[in-house]
């Protein structure tokens, strides 16, 4: 009762505090604006938390967040091997190769209309199906080791990243390779100056689009078979043991991985394309 | 209608390079067995026989079409369209999870939507969450929850539903919240003028005006709904669904049947996207929107 009286109690001085932020003078502030999302997301631990030891929810249906931290904490080894198998390994190799991959396929189709008007709506309708599905398949082809993720993430992120390219590249309008005709600038001139800089918002919108696949195209590709490491592997054996407090440990590792890595290529994005309304903005 | 020969070369290339890769991966198999059996093959026959094999490494695209064929049309015909044989009752198993889920995560997704446009606080409390979910795997928490709600009792149905309705709910709020603010200023003012009520602003307003990005991450969530039911249905042990169909076609070196269920997965990916762009363009042309 204590617990249960605690969180409603917590929960409405929260929703208070966060309701007379929001409308107070200093909304507009970044201390206020960073502040009330944490707020949030500090209730819905907390109650999370009361509720699971409140009601004595068994930790083989919900674990509560300290027993994950500690959980996390205590097997930091295990996570930081899992961590590398599936991230480094596996989504970021497959990540480089499958964005270089369709960033380079897509100047080359560039050069051709006839090319381009075939496959982007292939692309596009390829881009569209569940490609995940391609996952035992690949395991098969390249075994259970880290290639195999690899493979699955570049037939991820390979349609999307091609995609947006071919957009983005016709994205300089008309009168700006004009000028460049009339400085007699050779194709490859044209390119580097003005068509893949007035593309880069695009390539970076199918980039941050990737990212996530690759993460998501890693884990699952390890539930169709992996070595003893990985945090597809690990999740899919934790949950088998209804060991719950592991398994939300490598949610968590994964989450925050897939902020970073989400986070880090919007910051490349912002120094690329510094010059471009979105980012000049506020 | 210019681009129908473009994308058929297209097509036309990819069945090509895919009829050569399976040469190529198929090979080493006949070329072991025939020298297992002693004997020397042509070219010829080492062709057709890399289009025929029972477990090749990568089935050619007419032995998928076969089975694909095998499994639907043939078993409507002799009247076991829903047996545990048949694509249709698998798709159908997976298909039912994915609408139900999609009908949830939509709707709710719509819910809190029109709940951040209205009010500030949950505004500012929900939505940063909301965008950074979109960066986050969530489909890796699918297994947890099949097995967690399969312990406490409720399996079938249901677990796939909720992973599919959670991973097509956060592309509709981000969407929607982005479709109910598009109306600008201007028009809101023309409103306040009129003194419409926040209730008339949104259904006059608001909501018509919000359409376009509606339809776009409808798109965008049905194809997460599919995945979601798929990828749930794989912790359950391969026993019903396109996702078992998978999991069991991986086990045993079923390399037809992996590609007829991931075919299947495609068209049934490819018809609800479309039947949903179908839907927009009625809509919008209706509402005058259309581009």
């Amino acid at each position: 009762m204590i617990w249960l009286g605690g969180v409603a109690a917590f929960w409405a001085a929260a929703l208070a505090l966060n309701v007379w932020l929001s409308n107070s003078p200093w909304r507009r502030t970044w201390a206020v604006r960073l502040a009330v999302p944490a707020i949030f997301g500090l209730t819905i631990l907390v109650v999370w938390e009361g509720l699971v030891r409140g009601l004595g929810v068994p930790s083989v249906i919900l674990p509560p967040p300290t027993a994950i931290g500690a959980r996390i904490a205590s097997s930091t080894s295990i996570l930081w091997v899992d961590f590398v198998q599936t991230f480094v390994k596996g989504a970021l190799s497959g990540y480089v190769m499958g964005c270089s991959a369709a960033v380079l396929t897509a100047i080359l189709i560039d050069r051709s209309p006839f090319l381009k008007r075939g496959l982007l709506p292939v692309g596009n309708f390829i881009a569209a199906l569940p490609i995940i599905g391609t996952a035992p398949i690949l395991v098969m082809w390249f075994g259970f080791d880290w290639q195999s993720k690899a493979a699955v993430v570049v037939a991820m992120v390979f349609f999307p990243v091609l995609v947006n390219t071919v957009q983005g590249l016709a994205a300089s309008d008309p009168m700006q390779r004009d000028l460049m005709r009339t400085w007699s600038a050779s194709y490859g001139q044209t390119l580097l100056k003005l068509r893949l800089p007035a593309a880069m918002p695009f390539i970076f919108n199918g980039l941050k689009i990737a990212t996530t696949l690759a993460l998501i195209g890693a884990i699952v590709a390890e539930f169709f078979g992996s070595p003893i490491r990985g945090m597809g592997f690990r999740i899919s054996t934790e949950v088998g043991r209804l060991a719950l407090d592991m398994v939300w440990a490598e949610i968590a590792v994964a989450a925050l991985a897939g902020s970073a890595f989400y986070g880090l290529v919007a910051l490349a994005e912002r120094a690329v394309t510094f010059w471009h309304p979105s980012q000049r903005g506020e | 209608m210019r681009s129908v020969l473009p994308i058929l070369t297209v097509v036309m290339a990819i069945l090509a390079l895919w009829y050569g890769a399976a040469v190529m991966l198929n090979r080493q198999w006949t070329l072991d067995q025939a020298a297992r059996a002693g004997q020397d093959l042509t070219i010829a026959q080492i062709v057709a026989d890399t289009m025929a094999q029972e477990r090749p490494k990568l089935p050619a695209p007419h032995q998928v079409g076969a089975e694909l064929w095998n499994t639907t049309g043939a078993m409507v015909l002799e009247g076991r369209a829903f047996t545990r044989r048949s694509l249709i009752w698998h798709g159908w198993v997976t298909l039912s999870a994915t609408l139900v889920g999609f009908g949830i995560g939509t709707g709710l997704g719509i819910l809190l939507a029109v709940g951040i446009v209205h009010n500030r606080a949950m505004d500012m409390s929900v939505m940063p969450w909301a965008i950074a979910s979109q960066t986050i795997p969530i489909l890796a928490i699918a297994p947890m929850i099949i097995v967690v709600l399969n312990s406490v009792g409720i399996s079938g149905l249901l677990p796939k539903a909720i992973i599919s309705a959670y991973l097509s709910f956060f592309p509709v709020v981000v969407g929607m919240v982005a479709g109910l603010r598009s109306p600008d200023r201007m028009q809101l003012d023309l409103l306040r003028t009129y003194s419409a009520s926040p209730s008339q602003a949104f259904w006059k307003l608001r909501w018509p005006s919000s359409m376009p990005y509606l339809f776009t991450s409808l798109k965008v969530g049905m194809a997460a709904s599919l995945v979601g039911a798929i990828v749930g249905e794989l912790p359950t042990g391969a026993v019903r669904g396109l996702g078992a169909r998978l999991l069991a076609g991986s086990y045993y070196g079923q390399t037809v049947q992996i590609w007829s269920a991931l075919f299947a997965a495609a068209i049934l990916a490819a018809t609800l996207v479309g039947i949903i762009g179908l839907i927009q363009r009625i809509t919008l042309k209706r509402m005058g929107m259309a581009r």
